[in-house]
């Protein structure tokens, strides 16, 4: 149980993939401007992080490890380390479950594919979603870990973005410098934000 | 080099650039800056990678189906990084060690995915190489500046010589721990970004 609480406060917070490790910076940009398509959005990465960091362990653990063929029982694949060719797997699996998923939603769920969009596809692109699964890879995370961690880690993205959201609609009516008004302003707020976060480091 | 060409090698590398314009590439820019050295790491392998991969688009931009464009630009874009990554693990292992995943990032890095997209898949192979080349300075232009600031006034250091002397080793400095974590990051490329808007009032909202 305190495993799963330091990892959810280590997740969502003092390594939130937006705030402190930069994960997904350009589409946390581009989509905060209004709190609805943020959550759209937000809900979008919890369920692709969530499925795909796992999917990603599997294949590293049976696939691509050192080692990892050795349940083939063949001699000479138990020896491959393929784990050079873990980015191009990576984001094949991430391009493909995007897919797969837009096309489940689409046929049985018609009015969250509705409220997701067009960020569905986006989030192929999205570095959180390859980010996190390059971190399970460093962590060597097991099966269970990195079930846990692609549903914390998502959902502090999704945190973040909605926080930010929030206070850029706010943020259209004040009278920033001119210079500074749009780009300039939404990286001082997430600076600020990302400081709020900071302190949950002392935990 | 005809001006059309010229323009499009020099433009990105401020009036359109791509991290402080075009709002592209902005997660690495971010995490590689706490000093110069893995900032330099970065640049290097960013404007490789947008170099060939604009060219690779650009030579078989004929012969893509459209409705797969995107999945054999991923491909080129992988093939090029895992080359990258190779030769930085192999060179220069503590620098793979320190620069973690960024590199592996490099993959879904909005620039390189960006200009083969916009401008490579219908330009020819001459403008599209000048054309990863220039965002990939311009690119470069904004990481060394933040590295720069963020690495002297938050360790005091330069490429890791000393420059101010820090009050643990007995200097007078006293180190603004904030320009490394990263809060600092944010603030600096929203001055950046200031400063290019003043400089050219027709990108101001």
């Amino acid at each position: 149980m305190e495993h799963i609480a330091s990892m959810f406060v280590q997740a969502v917070f003092t390594q939130n993939l937006a705030l402190s490790l930069f994960l997904g910076m350009c589409t946390f940009l581009a989509v905060s401007k209004k709190v609805e398509t943020a959550l759209g959005l937000g809900i979008a990465v919890i369920v692709v992080q969530g499925i795909t960091i796992p999917l990603n362990n599997l294949i590293m653990t049976y696939i691509l490890k050192e080692g990892a063929l050795s349940w083939t029982g063949i001699a000479s694949l138990a020896q491959l380390d393929l784990s050079f060719l873990s980015f191009i797997t990576f984001i094949g699996v991430i391009a493909a479950s995007v897919q797969i998923l837009e096309m489940t939603l689409d046929r049985f769920f018609p009015p969250l594919y509705n409220a997701l969009g067009i960020f569905l596809p986006l989030i192929t692109v999205n570095c959180a979603i390859m980010g996190g699964s390059l971190f399970m890879e460093q962590r060597d995370y097991n099966f269970a870990d990195s079930c846990l961690y692609g549903f914390f880690s998502g959902i502090g993205w999704a945190l973040a973005i909605l926080l930010f959201a929030g206070i850029r609609e706010k943020l259209e009516y004040s009278h920033s410098p001119k210079g500074l008004r749009g780009l300039g302003i939404a990286f001082m707020t997430a600076g600020l934000l990302a400081m709020a976060f900071m302190t949950f480091s002392g935990m | 080099m005809n001006p059309t060409m010229k323009k499009t090698f020099i433009e990105p590398f401020m009036q359109n650039n791509p991290v402080a314009v075009q709002i592209l590439g902005i997660c690495s820019a971010l995490a590689v800056t706490t000093n110069l050295r893995t900032a330099l790491t970065m640049c290097l392998a960013v404007t490789f990678v947008t170099t060939f991969s604009n060219i690779g688009v650009s030579i078989i931009r004929k012969i893509i189906p459209g409705s797969i464009r995107m999945i054999v630009e991923m491909t080129i874009i992988a093939t090029l990084v895992i080359l990258v990554d190779q030769l930085i693990k192999a060179f220069s292992y503590n620098l793979s060690k320190e620069l973690s995943v960024f590199v592996g990032l490099i993959i879904t890095n909005c620039i390189v995915m960006g200009r083969a997209e916009a401008f490579a898949i219908k330009n020819n192979v001459l403008e599209s190489s000048l054309d990863g080349l220039g965002n990939g300075i311009g690119y470069s232009i904004v990481l060394l500046t933040v590295a720069f600031f963020r690495e002297l006034f938050g360790f005091g250091t330069l490429f890791g010589f000393t420059i101010l002397k820090t009050v643990n080793n007995g200097g007078w400095y006293v180190p603004n721990g904030l320009l490394v974590l990263s809060p600092g990051a944010f603030f600096l490329i929203g001055f950046f970004i200031w400063l290019v808007k003043i400089r050219y009032k027709e990108l101001m909202e």
